[in-house]
Protein backbone atom coordinates (compact mmCIF):
# COMPACT_ATOMS: atom_id res chain seq x y z
CA UNK A 1 0.00 0.00 0.00
CA UNK A 2 1.27 3.45 -0.76
CA UNK A 3 0.96 6.54 1.44
CA UNK A 4 -2.35 7.70 -0.03
CA UNK A 5 -4.01 4.32 0.28
CA UNK A 6 -2.91 4.06 3.91
CA UNK A 7 -4.12 7.59 4.61
CA UNK A 8 -7.46 6.83 2.98
CA UNK A 9 -7.78 3.75 5.13
CA UNK A 10 -7.28 5.74 8.35
CA UNK A 11 -9.59 8.53 7.19
CA UNK A 12 -12.26 6.01 6.20
CA UNK A 13 -11.99 4.39 9.64
CA UNK A 14 -12.48 7.73 11.42
CA UNK A 15 -15.34 8.73 9.15
CA UNK A 16 -17.00 5.34 9.58
CA UNK A 17 -16.85 5.75 13.37
CA UNK A 18 -18.34 9.20 12.90
CA UNK A 19 -21.10 7.86 10.66
CA UNK A 20 -22.04 5.34 13.34
CA UNK A 21 -21.63 7.47 16.46
CA UNK A 22 -22.86 10.76 14.93
CA UNK A 23 -20.94 12.80 17.51
CA UNK A 24 -20.06 15.55 15.01
CA UNK A 25 -23.63 15.74 13.79
CA UNK A 26 -25.41 15.64 17.15
CA UNK A 27 -22.89 17.41 19.37
CA UNK A 28 -20.26 19.43 17.53
CA UNK A 29 -22.58 20.90 14.90
CA UNK A 30 -25.22 22.05 17.40
CA UNK A 31 -22.40 23.50 19.46
CA UNK A 32 -21.26 25.63 16.51
CA UNK A 33 -24.83 26.71 15.85
CA UNK A 34 -25.42 27.76 19.44
CA UNK A 35 -22.21 29.80 19.35
CA UNK A 36 -23.62 31.69 16.35
CA UNK A 37 -26.82 32.29 18.31
CA UNK A 38 -24.86 33.54 21.32
CA UNK A 39 -23.04 36.05 19.14
CA UNK A 40 -26.43 37.46 18.15
CA UNK A 41 -27.28 37.86 21.85
CA UNK A 42 -23.95 39.54 22.56
CA UNK A 43 -24.09 41.90 19.57
CA UNK A 44 -27.49 43.43 19.04
CA UNK A 45 -28.74 42.09 15.69
CA UNK A 46 -30.78 45.19 14.95
CA UNK A 47 -27.85 47.53 14.55
CA UNK A 48 -26.26 45.77 11.62
CA UNK A 49 -23.19 44.81 13.63
CA UNK A 50 -23.69 41.12 12.95
CA UNK A 51 -23.64 41.48 9.18
CA UNK A 52 -20.46 43.51 9.33
CA UNK A 53 -18.51 41.13 11.52
CA UNK A 54 -20.10 37.91 10.26
CA UNK A 55 -16.92 36.42 8.67
CA UNK A 56 -15.01 36.81 11.94
CA UNK A 57 -17.81 35.32 14.03
CA UNK A 58 -18.13 32.45 11.60
CA UNK A 59 -14.45 31.57 11.91
CA UNK A 60 -14.45 31.87 15.68
CA UNK A 61 -17.36 29.42 15.77
CA UNK A 62 -15.52 27.07 13.40
CA UNK A 63 -12.34 27.23 15.50
CA UNK A 64 -14.20 26.42 18.70
CA UNK A 65 -15.93 23.53 16.97
CA UNK A 66 -12.54 22.42 15.59
CA UNK A 67 -11.25 22.08 19.16
CA UNK A 68 -14.04 19.63 19.82
CA UNK A 69 -13.45 17.79 16.55
CA UNK A 70 -9.74 17.36 17.31
CA UNK A 71 -10.46 16.22 20.82
CA UNK A 72 -13.00 13.72 19.44
CA UNK A 73 -10.51 12.49 16.85
CA UNK A 74 -8.15 11.38 19.62
CA UNK A 75 -10.82 10.35 22.09
CA UNK A 76 -11.77 7.53 19.72
CA UNK A 77 -8.17 6.33 19.84
CA UNK A 78 -8.09 6.44 23.63
CA UNK A 79 -10.89 3.93 24.16
CA UNK A 80 -10.10 0.20 24.07
CA UNK A 81 -6.37 0.96 23.62
CA UNK A 82 -7.03 1.82 19.99
CA UNK A 83 -3.84 3.88 20.07
CA UNK A 84 -1.83 0.71 20.58
CA UNK A 85 -3.67 -0.85 17.69
CA UNK A 86 -2.74 2.10 15.52
CA UNK A 87 0.90 1.79 16.60
CA UNK A 88 0.95 -1.91 15.85
CA UNK A 89 -0.89 -1.57 12.55
CA UNK A 90 2.34 -1.12 10.63
CA UNK A 91 0.92 1.93 8.89
CA UNK A 92 3.30 4.76 8.15
CA UNK A 93 3.19 7.63 10.69
CA UNK A 94 2.79 10.23 7.93
CA UNK A 95 -0.11 8.25 6.47
CA UNK A 96 -1.88 8.05 9.83
CA UNK A 97 -1.39 11.80 10.22
CA UNK A 98 -2.79 12.52 6.75
CA UNK A 99 -5.71 10.19 7.35
CA UNK A 100 -6.69 11.61 10.71
CA UNK A 101 -6.18 15.22 9.60
CA UNK A 102 -8.15 14.48 6.42
CA UNK A 103 -11.07 13.07 8.39
CA UNK A 104 -11.09 16.10 10.71
CA UNK A 105 -10.91 18.42 7.68
CA UNK A 106 -13.87 16.69 5.99
CA UNK A 107 -15.94 16.91 9.16
CA UNK A 108 -15.08 20.58 9.54
CA UNK A 109 -15.92 21.32 5.89
CA UNK A 110 -19.35 19.74 6.35
CA UNK A 111 -19.78 21.81 9.49
CA UNK A 112 -18.74 24.98 7.65
CA UNK A 113 -21.34 24.42 4.95
CA UNK A 114 -24.10 24.23 7.57
CA UNK A 115 -22.76 27.09 9.71
CA UNK A 116 -22.11 29.20 6.59
CA UNK A 117 -25.74 28.76 5.54
CA UNK A 118 -26.72 29.66 9.08
CA UNK A 119 -24.63 32.84 8.98
CA UNK A 120 -26.13 33.83 5.61
CA UNK A 121 -29.67 33.37 6.93
CA UNK A 122 -29.36 34.51 10.54
CA UNK A 123 -26.97 37.43 10.07
CA UNK A 124 -28.34 38.51 6.69
CA UNK A 125 -25.07 38.24 4.76
CA UNK A 126 -24.75 37.91 1.00
CA UNK A 127 -21.77 36.12 -0.46
CA UNK A 128 -20.08 37.19 -3.65
CA UNK A 129 -17.08 35.54 -5.33
CA UNK A 130 -17.90 31.94 -4.33
CA UNK A 131 -14.59 30.64 -5.72
CA UNK A 132 -12.61 32.76 -3.26
CA UNK A 133 -14.88 31.74 -0.43
CA UNK A 134 -14.59 28.02 -1.14
CA UNK A 135 -10.81 28.05 -1.66
CA UNK A 136 -10.23 30.15 1.47
CA UNK A 137 -12.40 27.77 3.49
CA UNK A 138 -10.61 24.69 2.12
CA UNK A 139 -7.13 26.12 2.78
CA UNK A 140 -8.02 27.37 6.25
CA UNK A 141 -9.67 24.06 7.14
CA UNK A 142 -6.64 22.12 5.97
CA UNK A 143 -4.41 24.33 8.12
CA UNK A 144 -6.61 23.97 11.20
CA UNK A 145 -6.98 20.21 10.73
CA UNK A 146 -3.22 19.74 10.30
CA UNK A 147 -2.24 21.81 13.35
CA UNK A 148 -5.09 20.33 15.38
CA UNK A 149 -4.09 16.76 14.58
CA UNK A 150 -0.48 17.54 15.39
CA UNK A 151 -1.33 18.96 18.82
CA UNK A 152 -3.97 16.29 19.30
CA UNK A 153 -1.42 13.49 19.14
CA UNK A 154 1.03 15.53 21.20
CA UNK A 155 -1.46 15.66 24.06
CA UNK A 156 -3.21 12.34 23.35
CA UNK A 157 -1.65 10.25 26.09
CA UNK A 158 -1.93 12.92 28.76
CA UNK A 159 -4.57 13.18 31.41
CA UNK A 160 -4.90 16.94 30.93
CA UNK A 161 -5.45 16.80 27.17
CA UNK A 162 -8.87 18.49 27.17
CA UNK A 163 -7.47 21.65 28.72
CA UNK A 164 -4.04 21.47 27.11
CA UNK A 165 -5.06 21.27 23.45
CA UNK A 166 -6.89 24.65 23.35
CA UNK A 167 -4.07 26.55 25.03
CA UNK A 168 -1.53 25.05 22.63
CA UNK A 169 -3.64 25.16 19.49
CA UNK A 170 -5.36 28.54 19.58
CA UNK A 171 -2.23 30.77 19.49
CA UNK A 172 -0.81 28.69 16.64
CA UNK A 173 -3.97 28.96 14.54
CA UNK A 174 -4.44 32.67 15.31
CA UNK A 175 -2.89 33.65 11.94
CA UNK A 176 -5.18 31.13 10.17
CA UNK A 177 -8.19 32.72 11.79
CA UNK A 178 -6.90 36.15 10.73
CA UNK A 179 -6.30 35.10 7.12
CA UNK A 180 -9.56 33.21 6.76
CA UNK A 181 -11.56 36.13 8.15
CA UNK A 182 -9.91 38.65 5.85
CA UNK A 183 -10.40 36.42 2.79
CA UNK A 184 -14.07 35.88 3.62
CA UNK A 185 -14.57 39.58 4.24
CA UNK A 186 -13.19 40.26 0.78
CA UNK A 187 -15.59 37.67 -0.65
CA UNK A 188 -18.56 39.19 1.17
CA UNK A 189 -17.59 42.71 0.14
CA UNK A 190 -17.19 41.57 -3.48
CA UNK A 191 -13.54 42.61 -3.83
CA UNK A 192 -11.87 39.23 -4.42
CA UNK A 193 -8.51 40.81 -5.28
CA UNK A 194 -8.10 41.66 -1.56
CA UNK A 195 -8.73 38.06 -0.62
CA UNK A 196 -6.40 36.06 -2.85
CA UNK A 197 -3.15 36.95 -1.07
CA UNK A 198 -4.72 35.64 2.15
CA UNK A 199 -5.72 32.41 0.44
CA UNK A 200 -2.10 32.01 -0.65
CA UNK A 201 -0.96 32.56 2.93
CA UNK A 202 -3.49 30.03 4.22
CA UNK A 203 -2.36 27.47 1.66
CA UNK A 204 1.25 28.06 2.71
CA UNK A 205 0.40 27.56 6.38
CA UNK A 206 -1.56 24.41 5.55
CA UNK A 207 1.37 23.03 3.55
CA UNK A 208 3.83 23.98 6.32
CA UNK A 209 1.94 22.23 9.10
CA UNK A 210 1.07 19.24 6.95
CA UNK A 211 4.80 18.86 6.35
CA UNK A 212 5.68 19.25 10.04
CA UNK A 213 2.89 16.84 10.98
CA UNK A 214 4.03 14.18 8.53
CA UNK A 215 7.55 14.41 9.93
CA UNK A 216 6.66 14.43 13.61
CA UNK A 217 3.51 12.33 13.89
CA UNK A 218 5.18 8.92 13.83
CA UNK A 219 7.58 9.85 16.63
CA UNK A 220 4.81 11.37 18.73
CA UNK A 221 2.59 8.35 18.29
CA UNK A 222 5.31 5.81 19.00
CA UNK A 223 7.28 7.38 21.79
CA UNK A 224 5.00 9.52 23.86
CA UNK B 1 26.39 19.20 43.75
CA UNK B 2 27.21 21.67 41.03
CA UNK B 3 25.47 21.03 37.76
CA UNK B 4 25.29 24.48 36.26
CA UNK B 5 25.81 25.17 32.60
CA UNK B 6 28.81 27.25 33.51
CA UNK B 7 31.23 26.67 36.32
CA UNK B 8 30.20 27.82 39.75
CA UNK B 9 32.66 30.69 39.82
CA UNK B 10 31.81 31.84 36.30
CA UNK B 11 28.14 31.83 37.30
CA UNK B 12 28.73 33.99 40.34
CA UNK B 13 31.01 36.37 38.44
CA UNK B 14 28.37 36.66 35.75
CA UNK B 15 25.77 37.55 38.36
CA UNK B 16 27.89 40.38 39.67
CA UNK B 17 28.70 41.55 36.15
CA UNK B 18 24.98 41.59 35.29
CA UNK B 19 24.16 43.55 38.44
CA UNK B 20 26.98 46.06 37.84
CA UNK B 21 25.98 46.58 34.22
CA UNK B 22 22.36 47.14 35.25
CA UNK B 23 23.50 49.81 37.70
CA UNK B 24 25.56 51.43 34.95
CA UNK B 25 22.50 51.19 32.69
CA UNK B 26 20.49 53.03 35.33
CA UNK B 27 23.01 55.86 35.31
CA UNK B 28 23.27 55.93 31.52
CA UNK B 29 19.54 55.78 30.97
CA UNK B 30 18.43 58.17 33.68
CA UNK B 31 21.28 60.68 33.89
CA UNK B 32 23.68 60.56 30.95
CA UNK B 33 21.18 60.17 28.09
CA UNK B 34 19.24 63.36 27.36
CA UNK B 35 15.43 63.34 27.48
CA UNK B 36 13.77 62.91 24.11
CA UNK B 37 12.88 66.13 22.31
CA UNK B 38 9.28 65.02 21.67
CA UNK B 39 8.52 62.39 24.29
CA UNK B 40 10.47 63.78 27.21
CA UNK B 41 11.39 61.41 30.00
CA UNK B 42 8.89 58.74 28.94
CA UNK B 43 11.24 57.79 26.14
CA UNK B 44 13.72 56.50 28.74
CA UNK B 45 11.57 53.38 28.95
CA UNK B 46 13.19 52.46 25.66
CA UNK B 47 16.32 51.38 27.55
CA UNK B 48 14.28 48.61 29.19
CA UNK B 49 11.64 47.91 26.57
CA UNK B 50 13.93 47.39 23.59
CA UNK B 51 16.47 45.08 25.28
CA UNK B 52 13.62 43.06 26.83
CA UNK B 53 12.11 42.49 23.39
CA UNK B 54 15.52 41.66 21.96
CA UNK B 55 16.21 39.15 24.72
CA UNK B 56 12.80 37.54 24.31
CA UNK B 57 13.62 36.70 20.70
CA UNK B 58 17.09 35.49 21.67
CA UNK B 59 15.62 33.28 24.40
CA UNK B 60 13.07 31.69 22.04
CA UNK B 61 15.81 31.20 19.47
CA UNK B 62 17.91 29.38 22.08
CA UNK B 63 14.89 27.23 22.99
CA UNK B 64 14.44 26.27 19.34
CA UNK B 65 18.13 25.44 18.82
CA UNK B 66 18.31 23.44 22.06
CA UNK B 67 15.14 21.55 21.12
CA UNK B 68 16.55 20.72 17.69
CA UNK B 69 19.77 19.52 19.34
CA UNK B 70 17.70 17.33 21.64
CA UNK B 71 15.79 15.81 18.73
CA UNK B 72 18.94 15.16 16.73
CA UNK B 73 19.97 11.66 17.89
CA UNK B 74 23.69 12.38 17.92
CA UNK B 75 23.42 15.36 20.23
CA UNK B 76 20.53 14.08 22.35
CA UNK B 77 21.12 14.91 25.96
CA UNK B 78 18.98 15.96 28.89
CA UNK B 79 21.16 19.09 28.96
CA UNK B 80 19.44 20.43 25.84
CA UNK B 81 15.99 19.73 27.23
CA UNK B 82 16.80 21.71 30.34
CA UNK B 83 18.36 24.56 28.37
CA UNK B 84 15.22 24.71 26.19
CA UNK B 85 12.94 24.84 29.22
CA UNK B 86 15.02 27.39 31.11
CA UNK B 87 15.34 29.62 28.08
CA UNK B 88 11.62 29.43 27.24
CA UNK B 89 10.76 30.49 30.77
CA UNK B 90 13.05 33.50 30.47
CA UNK B 91 11.62 34.21 27.03
CA UNK B 92 8.10 34.34 28.46
CA UNK B 93 9.37 36.56 31.26
CA UNK B 94 11.02 38.98 28.85
CA UNK B 95 8.01 38.92 26.49
CA UNK B 96 5.72 39.75 29.39
CA UNK B 97 8.11 42.51 30.42
CA UNK B 98 8.14 43.85 26.86
CA UNK B 99 4.34 43.97 26.80
CA UNK B 100 4.02 45.64 30.19
CA UNK B 101 6.78 48.18 29.54
CA UNK B 102 5.44 48.87 26.06
CA UNK B 103 2.02 49.48 27.53
CA UNK B 104 3.45 51.84 30.15
CA UNK B 105 5.33 53.66 27.41
CA UNK B 106 2.32 53.77 25.12
CA UNK B 107 0.10 55.45 27.68
CA UNK B 108 1.95 58.82 27.87
CA UNK B 109 3.13 58.79 24.24
CA UNK B 110 0.13 57.45 22.31
CA UNK B 111 -2.44 58.18 25.01
CA UNK B 112 -3.57 54.54 25.13
CA UNK B 113 -2.44 51.40 26.93
CA UNK B 114 -2.85 49.11 23.97
CA UNK B 115 -2.98 49.57 20.21
CA UNK B 116 -3.72 46.94 17.57
CA UNK B 117 -0.36 47.55 16.09
CA UNK B 118 1.40 44.72 14.27
CA UNK B 119 4.27 44.45 16.74
CA UNK B 120 2.03 44.48 19.77
CA UNK B 121 -0.26 41.79 18.44
CA UNK B 122 2.66 39.63 17.29
CA UNK B 123 4.29 39.92 20.72
CA UNK B 124 1.04 39.04 22.48
CA UNK B 125 0.54 35.92 20.33
CA UNK B 126 4.18 34.99 20.92
CA UNK B 127 3.59 35.27 24.65
CA UNK B 128 0.65 32.85 24.53
CA UNK B 129 2.48 30.45 22.20
CA UNK B 130 5.20 29.96 24.78
CA UNK B 131 2.88 30.02 27.78
CA UNK B 132 1.32 26.95 26.14
CA UNK B 133 4.76 25.41 25.75
CA UNK B 134 5.54 25.99 29.43
CA UNK B 135 2.20 24.40 30.35
CA UNK B 136 3.20 21.35 28.31
CA UNK B 137 6.57 21.18 30.03
CA UNK B 138 4.94 20.87 33.42
CA UNK B 139 3.24 17.63 32.47
CA UNK B 140 5.24 14.53 33.33
CA UNK B 141 5.01 11.24 31.51
CA UNK B 142 6.86 9.03 29.08
CA UNK B 143 8.58 10.84 26.24
CA UNK B 144 8.14 14.23 27.86
CA UNK B 145 11.43 15.63 26.57
CA UNK B 146 10.75 14.66 22.99
CA UNK B 147 7.19 15.93 23.13
CA UNK B 148 8.34 19.28 24.46
CA UNK B 149 11.12 19.57 21.91
CA UNK B 150 8.69 19.00 19.04
CA UNK B 151 6.23 21.50 20.53
CA UNK B 152 9.00 24.09 20.84
CA UNK B 153 9.88 23.68 17.18
CA UNK B 154 6.24 23.97 16.09
CA UNK B 155 5.92 27.18 18.12
CA UNK B 156 9.11 28.53 16.59
CA UNK B 157 7.93 27.75 13.06
CA UNK B 158 4.78 29.69 13.84
CA UNK B 159 6.62 32.88 14.86
CA UNK B 160 7.31 34.13 11.30
CA UNK B 161 3.78 33.10 10.24
CA UNK B 162 2.27 35.16 13.04
CA UNK B 163 4.61 38.06 12.39
CA UNK B 164 3.98 38.10 8.66
CA UNK B 165 0.20 37.72 8.82
CA UNK B 166 -0.26 40.35 11.51
CA UNK B 167 2.08 42.79 9.79
CA UNK B 168 0.12 42.30 6.60
CA UNK B 169 -3.20 42.71 8.36
CA UNK B 170 -2.27 46.05 9.87
CA UNK B 171 -0.59 47.50 6.80
CA UNK B 172 -3.55 46.53 4.64
CA UNK B 173 -5.82 48.51 6.88
CA UNK B 174 -3.92 51.50 8.12
CA UNK B 175 -0.86 52.90 6.54
CA UNK B 176 1.55 55.32 8.11
CA UNK B 177 -0.12 55.54 11.50
CA UNK B 178 1.28 57.28 14.54
CA UNK B 179 2.46 53.90 15.74
CA UNK B 180 5.46 53.83 13.47
CA UNK B 181 8.49 52.60 15.28
CA UNK B 182 10.33 55.57 16.72
CA UNK B 183 13.54 53.64 16.51
CA UNK B 184 13.71 54.15 12.77
CA UNK B 185 14.44 57.78 13.46
CA UNK B 186 18.14 58.28 13.91
CA UNK B 187 19.36 58.33 17.44
CA UNK B 188 22.73 59.66 18.30
CA UNK B 189 25.54 59.59 20.73
CA UNK B 190 24.51 59.15 24.32
CA UNK B 191 21.11 57.68 23.54
CA UNK B 192 22.65 55.07 21.28
CA UNK B 193 25.26 54.31 23.92
CA UNK B 194 22.59 53.76 26.56
CA UNK B 195 20.58 51.57 24.19
CA UNK B 196 23.54 49.37 23.26
CA UNK B 197 24.57 49.17 26.88
CA UNK B 198 21.06 48.08 27.85
CA UNK B 199 21.24 45.20 25.36
CA UNK B 200 24.58 44.15 26.82
CA UNK B 201 23.31 44.37 30.41
CA UNK B 202 20.16 42.37 29.61
CA UNK B 203 22.17 39.75 27.74
CA UNK B 204 24.41 39.28 30.77
CA UNK B 205 21.32 39.04 32.95
CA UNK B 206 19.83 36.47 30.57
CA UNK B 207 22.92 34.26 30.57
CA UNK B 208 23.15 34.48 34.35
CA UNK B 209 19.47 33.61 34.86
CA UNK B 210 19.71 30.80 32.28
CA UNK B 211 22.55 29.27 34.23
CA UNK B 212 20.64 29.60 37.52
CA UNK B 213 17.44 28.19 36.07
CA UNK B 214 19.34 25.31 34.52
CA UNK B 215 21.00 24.53 37.84
CA UNK B 216 17.62 24.60 39.56
CA UNK B 217 16.22 22.14 37.06
CA UNK B 218 19.16 19.81 37.51
CA UNK B 219 18.73 19.98 41.28
CA UNK B 220 15.02 19.34 40.91
CA UNK B 221 15.63 16.22 38.85
CA UNK B 222 18.24 15.11 41.36
CA UNK B 223 15.83 15.59 44.27
CA UNK B 224 13.10 13.64 42.47
CA UNK B 225 15.51 10.77 41.99
CA UNK B 226 16.63 10.78 45.61
CA UNK B 227 13.07 10.92 46.88
CA UNK B 228 12.16 7.99 44.70
CA UNK B 229 15.12 6.02 46.01
CA UNK B 230 14.22 6.88 49.59
CA UNK B 231 10.60 5.86 49.05
CA UNK B 232 11.70 2.54 47.57
CA UNK B 233 14.08 1.97 50.50
CA UNK B 234 11.26 2.75 52.95
CA UNK B 235 8.87 0.32 51.28
CA UNK B 236 11.56 -2.35 51.31
CA UNK B 237 12.23 -1.71 55.00
CA UNK B 238 8.51 -2.05 55.68
CA UNK B 239 8.33 -5.28 53.78
CA UNK B 240 11.40 -6.74 55.47
CA UNK B 241 9.90 -7.54 58.95
CA UNK B 242 6.78 -8.90 57.28
CA UNK B 243 8.88 -11.22 55.18
CA UNK B 244 10.88 -12.34 58.21
CA UNK B 245 7.65 -13.01 60.05
CA UNK B 246 6.26 -14.95 57.14
CA UNK B 247 9.47 -16.93 56.97
CA UNK B 248 9.29 -17.74 60.70
CA UNK B 249 5.71 -18.96 60.36
CA UNK B 250 6.28 -21.24 57.43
Amino acid sequence: MNLWQEARLVAAKDLRIEARSRVTMYQILPFGAIVLLLFAFALDPDRGVLARVAPGLFWVAVLLAALLAVSRSFAIEAANSARDGLRLSGLDGSAIFLGKAGAVALELLALEVVLGTGVALLYDVEFHSPALLVLAAVAATAAVAATGTLYGVLAAGLRVRETLVPVLLLPVVAPVMLGATRACEAAVAGVPSDGWPWVALLALVAALYTGVGMLAFGTLLEET
Amino acid sequence: MNEGLLGRRVGIALGWAALASLVVLGVLGLVVAPPDAVQGDAQRLMYLHVPAAWLAYLAFGVTAVASALYLWPRTRSVVWDRVAGASAELGVLFTGLTLVLGSLWGRPVWGIWWAWDARLVTTAVLFFLYVGYLALRRIPGAGREKRCAIAALIAFVDVPVVHFSVEWWRTLHQQGTVFNEELSAQIHGKMALALWWSVLAFTLLYVYLLDRRYRLEALDADRDERELERAIAERLAEAEPARVEAGARS
